[in-house]
Parts: structure tokens; sequence; C-alpha cells
């Protein structure tokens, strides 16, 4: 019989933990290295379209949370509906049911995921803050041509990416 | 004085020792010294907590805290302000007065122990001729504070936590201690001072078998992995300190770390030849050695499974005590032979009777420890 | 004179660091010995049967994905596959391949923490878990790839799968399956010999042949106590017959076996996965038949072999939208009936490594 334990397991481990000391980190910065998510990603912000919108509603009512405000008035200079919407993201579940209920397509999710605010009334967003924008892109669920769009997912099977700018 | 020829005939302790009254006049001596003792344990400790996280992120692929400060290095103050700023509860049936004394009982002789500890030639508050024995007396009594912890938080976890910290500070102080006594036979004194200046080789090298005796004992004994027993996150919460918070619990963290810091200085002081070292001054030494020791402790801590309490006075008893035992005659008989000093051809012999006695020691190693009969 | 010591209770959980999840131990102990254990649980109860009653047939496959949250795939499988047995779908081949290659995956990282849980139990301070996470993390990537979540999948359907699989998710595979038997080996050289964890863990919590068969234990459980019984063999489903792979069993149904167990069957889904790669068909994901809303009166039994043993749906029908009953077997609260066998007599530290060692998850068990 030949010795063992001796302490030749604990050797063992301990070369495999000071490996990685040679190795480079897997953890990802936050805020300075920013991950791309799946473009399936159903997406947890709203984005809304002050084009399609009618100010129908449909959404508010959808709305199991009551987190979706919406006000009509009429603009008689311009002759149209002014559309006043306030969501407060705080309270909203990413359900989704806002998008389904919406007849015009004109509320939907976005792709990006940072919600994160410093302030607490921050969260309460209302019409230009909900617009799409740059970085509040529609998220491919669903949709194959929207999602190929996308940028590609980062995997950690390859690479982590870089700090960014 | 035999002893101070060897020392100043070797590279690096060629250093004349400071006067025992150095900067002039006992009281001097004293509060520069104070002042040292006391600003090298807390800036150590803080150093230490930074450093723990900061290896062991490394060591599990991850960066750990590197968000305040520059690389993180304000980190420590942090949740020092943070602990500071914290609510502090005491139990509603506990036992007051013993939870509120429990964590200075703790900490006191810890900061107690650093006055007989070598930064330099002589650099020392005290250079007591019983040094290591004080050392070995005073550091033991923080267990007195763990369990005045544990019995006063009236939680049933806290003293589980405490009675296994009696049982192991109780038995690994026997291999411990005899694992100094074959150490202070070679060096041929008790003071820590001169226990240095007689390592012309590295005690590590002529006695690797009380080293590890020595580091083995002297983690379980400070509570470190692979025997942090007292505070087993996974079995028992916290330990001794489930009822503690804020700065009190701060303390017992302090006392965690300090004791983590003793344990590395007189690993330093008796095996790695403390202060000596060519080129660097004396105290930066002194510190490299200390924060690779602690390093070390780190590494193990990142890599070992806690041991459980039975298999812990196991270690201690069936295999450190009977193993530090047999070195302490080996050592005796080798200072027996070469009074004049131990040649140094004798650490192969050494390391090869450390070889053959852990292995055939470890043929003893039962699985379930004999309790079960287990196949392959 | 003898000492007379005096047993006291302990409550191990609901809110402790290692009970998994909220379940809670009430110890009888004597100083460290468990003398006594009753397990309480339901703190987790959400009523996913009763629930599915109220749903579509496609309806509640959102909801399994939240019974076993470590392995929703394979709850997914599970219950599309029941509900095709008793509305007699026929699902297309590469649809069965793609649920393959997801329940191995998910085998794969339910494995990872199982292990890398258990070994934080022993106390190897989260080093094991930090590396077994981030393998983890890769396969979360692919089913993120794949489904757009990272833990709640929802991605199998009644006849077929909700979406095909995208184009770079055949290339990641391959990558992953290129890298990860390098990685299980290093984990292995991590803590497999180690002294500490072989005092710790071998000839503690044996769970004998015999009690495991009474008790229906199933899974990694089972088959470490001994007894080669695997869903995947006995009972084919889909097509896994037509890969080759082994079962893995334990010497003596110890912790350390069923550590042991679930590495080597980590190995064993790599095998499984690179032939089903090798195996993988074009063609259709989704029967192109309408989704069943009506299903026939009957009741059915579909059981996969899970992550954590024996999954099964029972499902009775009354030709409504919804089912009339659905039961699941779940396998972690079976597996958990052992466990007061297995502790008593040991020590806490003991109590809480057995308790890891047979790896429940309690979204399971209260469902």
């Amino acid at each position: 019989m030949k010795p063992e334990h001796y302490g030749i397991g604990i050797a063992k481990g301990l070369r495999v933990t000071i490996k990685h000391l040679f190795r480079h980190p897997v953890t990802v910065q936050y805020p300075e290295q920013k991950l791309h998510v799946s473009r399936r990603i159903r997406g947890n912000e709203l984005v809304w379209d002050n084009v399609k919108c009618t100010g129908c509603a449909t959404c508010s009512k959808a709305c199991p949370i009551g987190a979706i405000q919406i006000a009509t008035k009429i603009d008689k200079e311009k002759n149209k509906y002014d559309v006043d919407i306030t969501v407060d993201t705080g309270y909203c579940i990413q359900c989704g049911l806002c998008v389904e209920a919406c007849p015009y397509e004109a509320i939907y999710m976005g792709y990006s995921y940072e919600k994160a605010k410093y302030r607490r009334n921050e969260i309460i967003q209302s019409n230009d803050m909900l617009l799409p924008s740059e970085t509040r892109i529609r998220s491919g669920y669903m949709s194959p041509g929207i999602a190929a769009q996308l940028p590609e997912q980062t995997l950690l099977l390859e690479k982590i990416t870089e700090k960014e700018e | 004085m035999m002893l101070e020829s060897y020392a100043l005939s070797s590279i690096g302790s060629a250093l004349k020792p400071l006067p025992a009254d150095w900067p002039g006049g006992f009281w001097w001596h004293w509060l520069v010294f104070t002042i040292i003792a006391i600003l090298f344990v807390l800036l150590m400790v803080l150093f230490f907590t930074y450093f723990e996280r900061r290896a062991m992120g490394r060591l599990q692929a991850r960066l750990g805290p590197n968000r305040c400060g520059p690389f993180g290095v304000i980190q420590p103050i942090m949740d020092a302000i943070k602990a500071l700023t914290k609510e502090d509860i005491v139990p509603y049936n506990a036992d007051k007065v013993v939870h509120w004394l429990a964590p200075a009982v703790a900490f006191v002789p810890v900061l107690l122990v650093f006055v007989v500890v070598p930064f330099s030639n002589g650099a020392m508050l005290a250079d007591l001729n019983v040094g290591i024995l004080f050392v070995v007396a005073i550091s033991s009594l923080s267990a007195l504070g763990i369990v005045m912890a544990g019995w006063g938080s009236n939680n049933k976890y806290s003293l589980i936590s405490a009675m296994r910290a009696v049982a192991a500070v109780v038995s690994y102080e026997i291999p411990v201690v005899l694992s100094i006594a074959s150490v202070v036979l070679l060096a041929g004194s008790m003071s820590l001072n001169d226990i240095v200046l007689a390592q012309n080789i590295p005690f590590i090298l002529m006695q690797p078998l009380a080293f590890l005796i020595f580091f083995i004992g002297a983690s379980a004994e400070i509570n470190r992995s692979p025997f942090d027993l007292l505070e087993a996150d996974s079995e028992i919460v916290a330990g001794f300190h489930t009822e503690y918070s804020g700065m009190k619990f701060a303390l017992f963290y302090l006392v965690e770390y300090a004791e983590a810091l003793l344990l590395s200085v007189l690993i330093t002081t008796l095996f790695l030849s403390g202060w000596r070292g060519p080129l660097l001054p004396p105290w930066l030494w002194f510190l490299i050695k200390v924060v690779a020791v602690f390093f070390v402790l780190v590494w193990v801590r990142t890599t070992l499974p806690r041991a459980r309490i039975d298999q812990l006075m196991a270690l201690a008893w069936k295999f450190l005590f009977p193993l530090s035992v047999i070195n302490l005659v080996i050592t005796a008989i080798e200072v027996l032979a070469w009074p004049g000093g131990v040649p140094w051809p004798m650490l192969f012999v050494n390391i090869g009777i450390m070889a053959v006695l852990i292995v055939s020691w470890s043929r003893l190693f039962k699985f379930g420890w004999g309790r079960v009969k287990v196949e392959a | 004179m003898a000492i007379k010591t005096e047993p006291f209770l302990l409550n191990i959980g609901p809110q402790h660091p290692s009970t998994h999840g909220v379940f809670r131990m009430r110890a009888t102990m004597d100083g460290e010995v468990i003398v006594d254990m009753e397990p309480v649980f339901g703190y987790l109860h959400r009523g996913i049967e009763k629930l599915a009653e109220e749903r579509t047939y496609n309806g509640f496959v959102s909801l399994t994905d939240r019974l076993d949250y470590l392995s929703s795939m394979s709850n997914n499988f599970a219950y599309c596959m029941a509900v095709e047995k008793l509305a007699g779908i026929k699902v297309t081949e590469r649809c069965e391949y793609i649920r393959v290659i997801m329940a191995e995956l998910q085998r794969i990282a339910s494995h990872l923490i199982a292990v890398g849980a258990f070994l934080n139990d022993c106390g190897a301070f989260m080093t094991p878990i930090v590396y077994m996470i981030r393998e983890r993390e890769k396969i979360l990537d692919l089913f993120e790839m794949v489904s757009g979540q990272r833990l709640t999948y929802n991605y199998m359907r009644v006849g077929g799968l909700s979406q095909d699989i995208p184009e770079e998710f055949l290339p990641a595979l391959d990558k992953f399956l290129e890298q990860m038997p390098r990685w299980i080996d290093e984990y292995d050289q991590l803590l497999r010999q180690n002294e500490v964890l072989l005092a710790r863990s071998r000839g503690v919590g044996i769970l004998p042949k015999e009690t495991a068969i009474n008790i229906s234990a199933s899974g990694p459980v089972l088959r470490a106590s001994g007894v080669k019984w695997d869903i995947r063999k006995v009972d084919p489903y889909s097509v896994y017959d037509r890969f080759e792979f082994d079962i893995p069993t334990g010497a003596c149904g110890d912790c350390y076996d069923r550590y042991r167990v679930r590495v080597e069957e980590m190995r064993q889904s790599l095998r499984i996965l690179g032939q089903a790669r090798k195996q993988l068909p074009g063609g259709e994901f989704q029967t192109p038949v309408v989704q069943p809303v009506h299903l026939p009166v009957g009741e059915v039994y579909g059981h996969i072999e899970s992550t954590r043993g024996e999954l099964g749906f029972y499902i009775v029908s009354d030709n409504s939208i919804a089912p009339y009953r659905c039961h699941i077997r779940a396998p972690s609260f079976l597996n958990l009936t052992a466990l007061r066998d297995m502790v008593v007599g040991w020590k806490i530290a003991d109590a809480i490594l057995i308790f890891g060692s047979i790896d429940i998850v309690m979204g399971e068990i209260d469902r």
C-alpha cells in the first residue's frame, strides 16, 4: 500500500488556488465595463413612442400595479391630443401586459438594463424620459428582425469586454 | 557572548543592537515603543483586513474591494466608520456586564504580547529574558474573552462556539509550547531578540517539523481556517460574536486579525530569522516576512475546508502532540551532541526525519476516524 | 460520578447561512451531537400545484420554472413531455435534440452549484463555489442566448420550443464543450484528495442501499448508495436511447460519494452533449399543429431524470382548458426524507454537511 493522506491532497489544492493568482480575474467592474445582454432579452424598461400614442390609456388599464398614468388634453393650436404619460418605474414589475395591451405598439420593452437612480423621485418617469433614444432601443424579444440588429451578446466563454471609451 | 559573535558574523545582522533605553531614559523608551507597538498593531490590522480581502479575491478569480480610494486602500477605514456608526444591540436576556466586557478582555492580551517583539536589533519595548514564555502565557488569555462573549450572549450558537474555544485553546497550547521549546533549545535563550540573533540559518530549515506543528497549532489556537470552528459560519452562524454588533463586533474582528498578526510575527521571529536579512533595513525585512507569512495564512484559508471539532482534538492529541515530543527529544539530542551550535548539514537530517514521521503517522489516518468502516 | 447533561433544542434555520433556502431543523442536541431532528418546511409554499388548475396547459410552463429554480430547463422538459404524452403530440427531432442539450447543460449547471455549495458547507471559504459559479455563468450565458432569461427560462412549450436556437449558439456550445473538461479536472484537483475533506465526508451520513430504495430516493442520492438507477437508461425518454453514457455510482453512500457522483455525472453530461451536438438535425423546432387547448380526458405520468432525481408530472385532464389535477413528484422532497436517519448521532457540523450533500431546492419541496 503506497502512502497517501500525508498532505498531498492539500498541496494539490493549494496549487490550484495559487494558479488563479496569475490568471485574469473573471469579474466585471460594472460601471466601467458593461456587458451586452442577450439579443433575445425581454427587457425591463418601458419605452414610449409619442408619435404612435393616441392617449387611449389601454396600457394604464392593463397595468396590474397601476404604475402607468395617462392624462390627455386637447391642444387646440396644433389641433391634436396632448398625451401626458407618467410611469412609476419603481412599481413596475416588467410583466409586459401594457405592451401586449397597446393596440398601436406605442409602448414596448427596451433593451437596456440600467434602471438604477440616485434619487427616489427620479424613478417616476414621464413624457420625455420615456421616449426612445440611442440607449433606449427596442428589445429583440420574439422578434428576430429587431434582434439581429442588436449588438452581439458578450459571452464569458470568449472574453469580457474591456473598459469602454 | 557566543551568540553575539555568531550574529555579527552573518550578513545583515552586523547591526549594533539598540541600547535598552534607546532615545535616552526609561520613560522615553517606554513612550516611544508603546506608541510604535500600538500603531504597528492597529495599522497592520487595518492593512491585513484589506490585504486578506484583496489576496483572497485574487485567489478566487475576482478582484476584491477596489472601489474606495485607489485600489480600494481606504476600504478598512470605511469599514471602521461603518462599524462605529452601527447600532449597538445587546440581547434582552444577555448577561449585560459580561457581554460588554468580553471584547475588551479579548483585545487587551493580544496587544500586550507585542511588548516583547523585536522590530529591529534590540528595538522592542522590553527585552524580557522569558519573552516567549510571556507571549505564550498572555496570548491564551484572550480565550477568556471569547468564553465570556459566548456565555454573555445567551445564545446557543455562541455557547457552542465558546465551548469549542476552550477545548481548542487548551489542547493546542501543548504542541505549540513543545514546538517552541525545541526552538528555544536550539537558540539557547527565551528572549525573542536572542532567538533572532541565533538564527544564522533560519530555524524553518533547522526545525521544519517544529515549524509545521507551530503553524498548525497556532492557527488552530487563533481560529484561522481550516480550524475556524469558533465562527464556522456554515454551522454555528457566527459563533461567539453572533449577538455582537457595531464597535463591539469590530473589536472581535480586530482581535481576530491581531491574533493573525501575532502568529505571523511569531513565525517570523522564531523561524524566519526575524528582522535579519541582506541589503534592506531590518524593520522592512521584518514587515516583508510578516506579510509573507500572512499571505500563506490567507492562501491556506482560501483552499482548505474546515475540520470538525473531534477531528480538531484528535489532530492535537494524536498527531501534533506525539510528533512535537519526538521532535523535542531529537532536538535535545542534537544540542547535546554539538554544544557549540548544531552544524548546518543537520537540516537535511531534520527534513528527512520530518518526512518520515509525517508519512508514517499518516498511515493511522482512517476514514471516518475509525468510527465507521468504509472501503476505498 | 457521571456528569449529567441535559439535551437542549437548537433551531437550525429557517434563517441560517447554510440551510439552502428556508428549511428549518429542530434539532435536539446533546452538546455537539444531534440526538433527534425534526425537519420543518413549508415556508416557501406558493400553491403551484393548485395554480396549475387555473392555467392553460401552455400557461403553466412558466410556473414550472419556479419549482426547482436551479434546473428550470429540466422542469420545462418534464412538464411539456407529460402534456405531449397526454395530447399525443409527437415533437420534431430537432426539438428533441435541443431539449436534451438544454437538459444536460442544466444538469451541469445545477451540479456545479450543488458541489460548490456542498464544499462551501464543508467550510472551504467560498473558493469552490466562486470557481463553480464562474463555469455556471458560462452555461447561463448560453441559456440567455436562447431564451433571453438567466434563471427562469420558460423556453419549452407544449409541442416544441418557444423559439429556435440562434445561429451563434452552436459555436458557443462547441467552445464550452472544449473548455469544460479542463475545468472539471481542475476542480477535482482542488479538493478531491484533500485530507480534511476526506476526514469530514468519508463515512459521514451513510445512506444504505435498502433505506435509499425504501424512501424512494432518486438521482445522485440513490446512485451514490450504489443503485444503478437512472430514468435516462431504465425508461429512456426523448432521444436518450441514442446516446452512449455511463451511470456513475458510489461505493457506500456517504457524503463523499454523493459529491463524487455529481462530479462524474457532469463528465457524463458532457459526453451526451458532445454526441447530441454531432447528431443535431435540421428542420422545424416546433410541431406545426395548433396549440393544444382541450386535451382528451385521461391521466398521464411523465417523468424524466432531472438533476436531483426523478421529476414527474402527474396530470389529470377532464377535457377543459386546464388540468383537473396536477401533481408534481419532486425529487428533492423525497430525498429529504432520508435526512433524519442520516443526521441522528452525528455532530452539528456533519448535519450541515449531510444536508448540503442531499442538494435540495426549497422551491421544489414546498411547491
